[in-house]
């Protein structure tokens, strides 16, 4: 297994990997199949553990499957399967063309200190405050939201400059499509992020993996028992170099025959660099030195495992009293509690299983699904919500229920998703142009799925809407359609524990098929 | 001046100005009106959808009368709602498929089929049946979802909506044919053939917010109207209007109303669905406003019955 084929399969699989994921992240709306994108999501690490955490089942054992992997292999993960070890392959990639004779990586210490108070304060901090750290730190996550801020708004520019000019063409194969962005607090951690892990891997190749992400030091720590390792021979060593400057992990100390396990992310771009074939990656054997500086590395791990779990009990007697988080009152309607997405259960259980990586929004074909910012408060920053002043949730669709990795939001069927009310509807009749204008308008009764909002008579010939709360299930169509400005008349206040709707009201209308003409 | 005269004036008015802006494109629509057709509207009953259609524009004097070789035509069905079609809350697909064969025979050299949705408009296109119907007959199915594809137009002598953004295609065609879905409407009573024009434009909302009644009749004022209106009557939603909610609320009425007056076929759809047309206050302010004739007692009616 020596030779440069482990490199090109490496390329190759990535490469299908990343365009995999660019384009649920980017697609076009319900172009895409749900169960697909499934089986794309099942390897990724931290949503796997929570969905894992939740369902108890091998449906959710993708993590096992990763850390098996990384048991044998070493960190393969982050090389072949994580979207933003890949996205910063390519990032380092452009650099390294960019800059071509100047850069060299070479071997350089590792931030043990950095790298692992960042693991442990991801873990406790879990579950001590929730889920805001994984939120901030999984890698699946920020790609994720790196391709639905800053991605996707290109491919839509590109999309819609190829439509304009088939469009002159008389030709309708694709066509225009609003860019929409979102509440430009939404903007700030996915464009730090995006800053830092992009200039990091333009200069730096790996360094983020190997410093900051938790899932990269995590595996680390697991692939210091891998059965299959790079090598160095020796013998054919002439101590040239090559590997270590092209090392993007610069864990590759040449001198000393070393290779930091730890941090190698199994790119195999050494071996294919060495001119004397010195470097080979196969099986371990039992010939393994043990260096003096993992004791302490032990140590400090071996603490950290009991911080963890003394802090992880701490965490969970919190946990419990953790109060359902209000929204503050920003926001126009007198709404007291946001409304959370269909699936979700409750707001706390959503709020402690969601990672914010953006799908479910960027999915959502009426746009309904937004970024989050103080609604849930600090902790489901950049979570979805639903806004009904952007959309409305589409009766009969469950795609986001579908899609969520994590099982934040657990799968609903579309008679389910008709019966669980995520919020309840109130209407404001001194906002209600029939009220005030006295004219006709009825926007919610027509756009309700269930009647829940429907009209009745007010003065004259006109119809007002009333509302019914038992059969509404909080989709929010009336509040989008309402046209009452700066304040709605009609708006949806949100559950915090979803609930049961009772069937809309089902029976025969009193008008009978005419004989004959009525005219 | 008495009311039956300022009808006839302004309708004489709107012919003139009618045809004048179209550069004559109109000119054999408006003479099949004086001489190829003999009847102001076509009532057709017992048949399915498209059958229906074949008896009605025969009376009509055939698609020809209409549609000129080489032409454009859009074709605006009612395509609203992401449900299916046996929940009828958008134009049957049978129907609008034989409209479009109709079309390709009499020479059209295009046919457009469009609708400013109300759900989203890539599911409610599948969904609806519409879209495969209509590229199974020949036509071009164009997208509505975004501003960039509507253009300002100017109504002067509306009342409140003297501007609006309309799709591109009903500019750039040269025959209009509104295909509307009869249905019960929570607000307007029902929703017919000038109501089937809110997907036409661009801001909806401005209606609602805008005294909903007088901009519907408003916007028919606008010159570029119908060369025909086909009013599904085939199921009708009859409660739980416009959207419906389950299949309880259609009534199947097998039915289907050709006319070139959408005043007349919006009268004619209410009666269908027992309410007087005088009730219905945008039908009354059309009628006013010397659009249309509400008067169906003095229209000429052909009543087929399969």
């Amino acid at each position: 297994m020596t030779s440069a084929f482990l490199r090109r399969l490496r390329i190759v699989f990535s490469a299908v990997v990343l365009v995999c994921f660019i384009y649920i992240f980017a697609e076009f709306r319900t172009l895409i199949q749900p169960e697909y994108i499934k089986y794309l999501l099942y390897l990724q690490f931290i949503p796997s553990i929570i969905k894992f955490i939740d369902i108890k089942s091998l449906a959710a054992g993708g993590f096992l499957i990763v850390l098996l992997l990384t048991l044998v292999t070493g960190r393969t993960y982050c090389s072949f399967l994580c979207p933003l070890g890949i996205g910063q392959d390519v990032f380092s990639r452009i650099g390294g063309t960019i800059r071509k004779k100047f850069r060299r990586f070479g071997y350089k210490r590792p931030h043990t200190v950095v790298r692992y108070s960042v693991l442990v304060l991801v873990i406790a901090g879990t579950f001590i405050w929730g889920m805001y750290f994984i939120n901030l730190l999984d890698p699946y996550s920020i790609f994720g939201r790196s391709i639905l801020f800053f991605i996707k708004p290109v491919i839509l520019v590109l999309n819609n400059f190829l439509a304009g000019i088939l469009g002159r063409f008389d030709n309708y194969a694709l066509h225009h499509l609003e860019i929409k962005g979102y509440n430009l607090m939404a903007y700030a951690i996915p464009a730090g992020f995006f800053i830092l892990t992009g200039l990091l891997s333009l200069t730096k190749g790996r360094l983020y993996c190997n410093m900051i992400c938790p899932v990269g030091t995590f595996l680390g720590l697991v692939s210091r028992l891998s059965l299959f390792r790079i090598k160095a021979d020796e013998n054919k060593c002439t101590r040239c170099g090559r590997c270590s400057v092209v090392c993007k992990s610069s864990c590759i100390d040449f001198l000393n025959h070393e290779i930091d396990v730890s941090r190698c992310v199994n790119c195999f771009d050494c071996i294919y660099s060495c001119p004397d074939k010195a470097l080979s990656y196969g099986f371990i054997g039992n010939t393994r030195e043990e260096k003096k500086s993992d004791e302490s590395r032990r140590r400090f791990i071996a603490g950290s495992i009991m911080l963890f779990l003394g802090l992880s009990g701490s965490g969970r007697a919190q946990e419990r009293g953790i109060p359902v988080p209000r929204r503050e009152s920003t926001v126009k309607e007198e709404k007291n509690c946001p409304v959370s997405p269909p699936g979700a259960g409750s707001i706390s259980d959503f709020n402690n299983r969601c990672t914010a990586c953006g799908l479910c929004i960027s999915v959502c074909p009426n746009d309904v699904l937004q970024p989050a910012i103080m609604q849930y408060g600090l902790a489901g920053y950049m979570q979805p919500v639903m806004d009904y002043h952007k959309g409305f949730c589409q009766y009969n669709c469950t795609l986001c229920t579908e899609i969520c990795p994590t099982f934040a939001l657990k799968p609903l069927l579309p008679e389910a998703k008709k019966l669980t009310q995520i919020g309840k509807v109130i209407f404001i009749k001194d906002n209600c142009i029939v009220k005030t204008e006295k004219t006709a308008c009825g926007a919610c009764s027509e756009a309700c799925p269930t009647k829940a909002v429907f009209m009745i008579p007010y003065e004259g010939s006109l119809v007002i809407p009333e509302t019914n709360q038992e059969i509404c299930i909080g989709c929010g169509h009336c509040e989008f359609s309402c046209p009452t400005v700066p304040y709605k008349a009609i708006y949806v206040n949100g559950n915090p524990v979803h609930q049961a709707s009772k069937k809309p009201d089902i029976g025969k209308p009193g008008v009978s098929v005419p004989d004959d003409f009525p005219f | 001046m008495k009311r039956r005269g300022f009808f006839k004036t302004s309708l004489g008015a709107g012919i003139a100005a009618g045809a004048a802006l179209s550069l004559g494109r109109y000119n054999r629509v408006w003479a099949s009106n004086g001489t190829g057709a003999k009847y102001d509207l076509v009532a057709v009953m017992g048949g399915d959808p498209d059958e229906m259609f074949d008896l009605g524009i025969q009376e009509l004097g055939g698609m020809g009368n209409f549609v000129s070789k080489g032409q454009r035509v859009l074709i605006k069905p009612n395509i609203g709602w992401d449900v299916t079609p046996d929940l009828a809350a958008n134009t049957n697909p049978l129907l609008v498929k034989r409209i479009i064969e109709h079309c390709l025979k009499a020479g059209a050299r295009e046919v457009y089929i469009f609708d400013h949705t109300i759900d989203n408009w890539i599911n409610t296109y599948r969904n609806s049946g519409i879209e495969k119907a209509a590229k199974m007959a020949g036509a071009k199915v164009a997208p509505a979802n975004s501003e960039k594809y509507y253009h300002e137009i100017t109504i002067p002598t509306a009342v409140k909506l003297k501007n609006a953004k309309v799709h591109e295609l009903l500019l750039e065609t040269d025959v209009f044919i509104n295909v509307p879905v009869l249905k019960d409407h929570s607000s307007t009573r029902i929703t017919c053939a000038m109501k089937n024009a809110m997907g036409i434009v661009w801001n909806r909302g401005y209606w609602h917010a805008n005294n909903l009644h007088q901009c519907i009749a408003d916007y028919a004022l606008f010159k570029k109207k119908p060369a025909l209106n086909v009013i599904d009557c085939y199921n009708v939603i009859a409660k739980h209007g416009p959207q419906g909610v389950s299949k309880e609320d259609v009534v199947q009425m097998k039915s289907q109303i050709l006319t070139t007056d959408w005043v007349a076929g919006d009268a004619a759809a209410a009666r269908m669905l027992g309410i007087a047309p005088e009730k219905i206050d945008y039908i009354l302010i059309a009628h006013k406003m010397g659009i249309g004739n509400i008067k169906l007692e003095s229209l000429n009616i052909k009543r087929i019955k399969m």
